[in-house]
């Protein structure tokens, strides 16, 4: 059985929280000791989010220890590079290409690094670096709230289980109407990572 | 059946399998999801309550009717709760009652940190410390077990990262079929607490707690692994599970009765292993019960006092002590160089607080000095904000920057009566949210019409409780099913402690809001502002957005002073992000060029 630690970051809003619940129950209905914590603050209110989520055959700590991140999901390019010290060296890092400006870049008094220069700091770890188009994605399956389910079908490329497991957890959560739209998104979310690889 | 559970959830579950029949709380973080938990479940009253006080007074009284309660707070709750907490203890009551207290290390969403531990020891009850959601769930049981047997109310501690941590749980129980009847027992010596009644109350207190001591030496989720003896960890919460993480050898010593603790096991305990550390969260509660067993122990010399422990900071501390040895190579992560701009919280697009703290800023604060964390003189024209606990606090962060003071719920009107009556030359206003005046900021009004002060209250009227969540209180009526029940009338309730001049105003009227308040300042009499419009998030407004008329726009960037997320600049232009604009033309009122327009469809 296969021990992993993810953790995925954003800010507030971006659907975060509910994609590493996601990943938690499905870890559990594959039989794996699940633990996940967020740390979510005032996140409603812009901050940054992140959630730890661990599955393994016997878990202690909810929290994983910095170096040892197998697999950063960031929303968020900048949220990338704030938490890339956590990732192991040869882990994956999965960037969706959105941007959320936070004030302190907007008044000018930080600038808000671009993409190359946050490429950089992360293959300074990994060379297992994937910046996933979703922003695309959203525009084309006509659901841009489906961002967390994008990064869930990149990460699903890495992960050795039954793909059904995961549509069955999206069918559960989303409302009928973006049901469609969600499945979508979760397919070209594979497509654009295998792509890449 | 096998169930991934938050711990606060868990609690929730647990009590409700206890045979819980009565939840009452004031929403905090991170105890909030509790009573949400329990809202829609078969059989239970759940409500929330005006403030942690009244929470637990009346959860005294439903347990003193023989139904089993809950009740539920954040650390700082505890606080407020703390009268009616040291008279339970001394009443004890004729059903269960568990006391839930969420703490949280590191100040998550708090405007302070503390051990709530200590309240235990203070009011001389039972506490318990689950580690993980499946203990929560497990342990709420025995805390209705002890309370009952003991006659004694139980403090259940939990902390941020255990009820916001979600684990599988089993779920092995059920909710009882047959729970007693309520009904009053009447007793005077029992339940009123003149002096002759008290003093035979408090012997119970200490022979109760000394029957507790032997109690604790058999509870069978206390647990003891030896593995390697060379190093015992005893430990608790959260705390352990980290310790269990980096200590891969060690012997342990669980302990879920953290007061008072099992002294029997601790000495057998350590009798087994050379050296005894304590790894634990905040204070050194259980290293100095350890120590006052005269055994030898080591903990906060090497383990944080301030903030959450996580494994990197118990590692590091172990090797600084020696009881781990140093990485034999150095770590080979890198650091990034990026130069990453922090995100700090901040108040939503179309916050109804906006408006009127941008006024506080432009009228209260002098716009030559430059803001610094520096205390400083304040000159002449320039006013006091006292504030208070909800989002509007976020209005400290620049660009507001529009608060002096936040201390406790209520504080701010206190802080602005003292202030007056202090001398200050200064015109002071106190700024709080309706929620939070319903939580502790009438008795201060009540006070400034008893002192005849002449200061200004804002109450930031946005009809919810925002900052948790979005619940219901007594000015909203509505109940945490969401059922409407009467509203208590915030403009009567004001006018009827006495205040004469009453003013309603419309949080998005820039110029309204403005002149009010000069009139109020030079009002000689107590005066209060409601500035009313409903939180967006909570209401999912979404009026026409805005734009920028870039041929009109002078690049001023007056705009970017009301710091709303939807402003944002864009190929060195002001642009309005018509997605996350709400349409709430605070900015609009703001520019001078008239360059801020409905956006045409």
């Amino acid at each position: 059985m296969k021990a992993i630690n993810v953790l995925m970051v954003g800010v507030g809003g971006q659907g975060v929280i509910l994609a590493s619940d996601a990943m938690a129950e499905i870890g559990m209905a594959a039989g794996y000791d699940v633990k996940k914590t967020d740390s979510l603050g005032m996140a409603q209110r812009g901050g940054s989010v992140v959630s730890n989520m661990r599955w393994g055959k016997k878990i202690f700590s909810p929290m994983i220890k910095k170096g040892e991140v197998d697999f950063l999901v960031s929303f968020e390019e900048v949220e990338a590079a704030r938490w890339a010290a956590y990732l192991r060296p040869g882990g994956v890092a999965i960037v969706a290409d959105v941007m959320v400006m936070p004030i302190s870049a907007m008044s000018g008094a930080f600038p808000y690094p671009g993409w190359e220069e946050i490429k950089t700091a992360l293959t300074s770890i990994t060379d297992q670096v994937y910046l996933i188009p979703a922003m695309r994605i959203g525009q084309e399956v006509g659901n841009p709230k489906a961002l967390n389910i994008v990064m869930m079908g990149a990460l699903s490329t890495f992960l050795d289980l039954d793909s059904e497991i995961w549509l069955e957890d999206i069918r559960k959560k989303v409302p009928p109407k973006f049901l469609d739209s969600s499945f979508q998104a979760f397919l070209k979310g594979i497509e654009a990572t295998k792509s890449m690889k | 059946m096998r169930k991934l559970l938050s711990g606060n959830e868990a609690i929730a579950l647990g009590a409700y399998h206890a045979g819980v029949g009565f939840a009452t709380a004031y929403p905090g973080t991170p105890s909030t999801e509790i009573l949400q938990t329990m809202a829609p479940m078969e059989g239970i009253y759940t409500e929330w309550s005006v403030n942690e006080k009244v929470a637990l007074e009346v959860g005294m009284g439903a347990a003193y009717g023989g139904v089993r309660t809950l009740v539920i707070m954040k650390h700082v709750g505890l606080n407020v709760a703390a009268d009616p907490f040291f008279a339970l203890a001394t009443t004890g009551t004729n059903a269960g009652i568990v006391v839930v207290s969420c703490d949280d290390p590191g100040e998550h969403s708090s405007q302070g940190e503390q051990d709530n531990r200590h309240f235990a020891k203070f009011a001389k009850v039972p506490m318990l410390e689950p580690t993980d959601s499946q203990e929560a769930y497990e342990l709420m049981d025995w805390a209705y077990k002890i309370s009952k047997e003991f006659d004694t109310p139980v403090l259940f501690r939990s902390t941020t990262r255990i009820s916001h941590c979600k684990c599988v749980v089993d779920v092995t129980r059920d909710r009882p079929a047959d729970l007693p009847k309520p009904g009053y027992l009447r007793s005077s010596a029992k339940y009123v607490m003149v002096p002759s009644n008290a003093r035979v109350r408090r012997i119970s207190m200490e022979e109760r707690i000394a029957r507790l001591r032997d109690y604790v030496e058999k509870f069978p989720l206390n647990k003891m692994i030896i593995n390697d003896t060379r190093l015992g960890i005893i430990s608790s919460g959260i705390g352990y599970q980290y310790a269990r993480e980096v200590f891969k050898n060690a012997s342990f010593l669980k302990l879920v009765t953290t007061y008072p603790v099992p002294e029997k096991l601790i000495r057998s305990f350590a009798a087994k292993v050379d050296k005894v550390i304590v790894i634990e969260e905040l204070d050194p509660h259980l290293e100095e019960e350890v120590r006052l067993l005269g055994i030898p122990v080591e903990g906060k010399s090497f383990i944080p006092i301030i903030g959450e422990l996580n494994p990197e900071i118990v590692e590091a501390g172990a090797i600084r002590a020696g009881v781990l040895p140093a990485p034999t190579q150095t770590s080979s992560t890198v650091i990034p160089t990026v130069k990453i701009p922090p995100r700090r919280p901040q108040l939503c697009a179309g916050c109804p607080h906006v408006g009127p703290e941008f006024v506080l800023r432009k009228m209260g604060f002098d716009s030559k000095i430059k803001p610094s964390p520096t205390p400083r003189e304040m000159t002449k024209k320039e006013i006091v904000v006292t504030s208070d606990i909800g989002c509007y606090t976020l209005g400290v962060y620049e660009p507001l920057g529009a608060l002096d003071t936040c201390a406790c719920m209520g504080a701010s009107i206190g802080q602005a009566t003292g202030l007056e009556k202090a001398g200050i030359p200064n015109k002071i206003v106190s700024v709080l949210g309706d929620s939070t005046f319903m939580h502790s900021g009438i008795t201060g009004l009540v006070d400034m019409v008893y002192k005849q002060s002449n200061g200004t209250v804002i109450i930031l009227d946005n009809s919810t409780t925002a900052m948790t969540g979005h619940q219901g209180h007594a000015g909203t009526g509505i109940s945490i099913n969401g059922t409407r029940g009467p509203k208590v009338n915030l403009e009567k309730l004001v006018e009827g402690i006495g205040i004469k001049d009453v003013n309603v105003v419309s949080a998005y009227d820039l110029k309204a809001f403005e002149s009010t308040l000069k009139r109020c300042l030079e009002n000689n009499e107590p005066s209060v502002i409601i500035a009313r419009g409903p939180c967006v998030l909570n209401e999912k407004i979404k009026w026409t957005p805005f734009e920028v008329d870039i041929d009109n726009c002078v690049d001023c960037r007056d705009c970017l002073d009301v710091g709303c997320p939807a402003i944002c600049i864009w190929n060195e232009q002001v642009q309005i992000d018509a997605s996350v604009c709400v349409g709430c033309g605070v900015c609009a009122q703001v520019c001078p060029q008239g360059a801020i327009v409905e956006k045409k469809s």
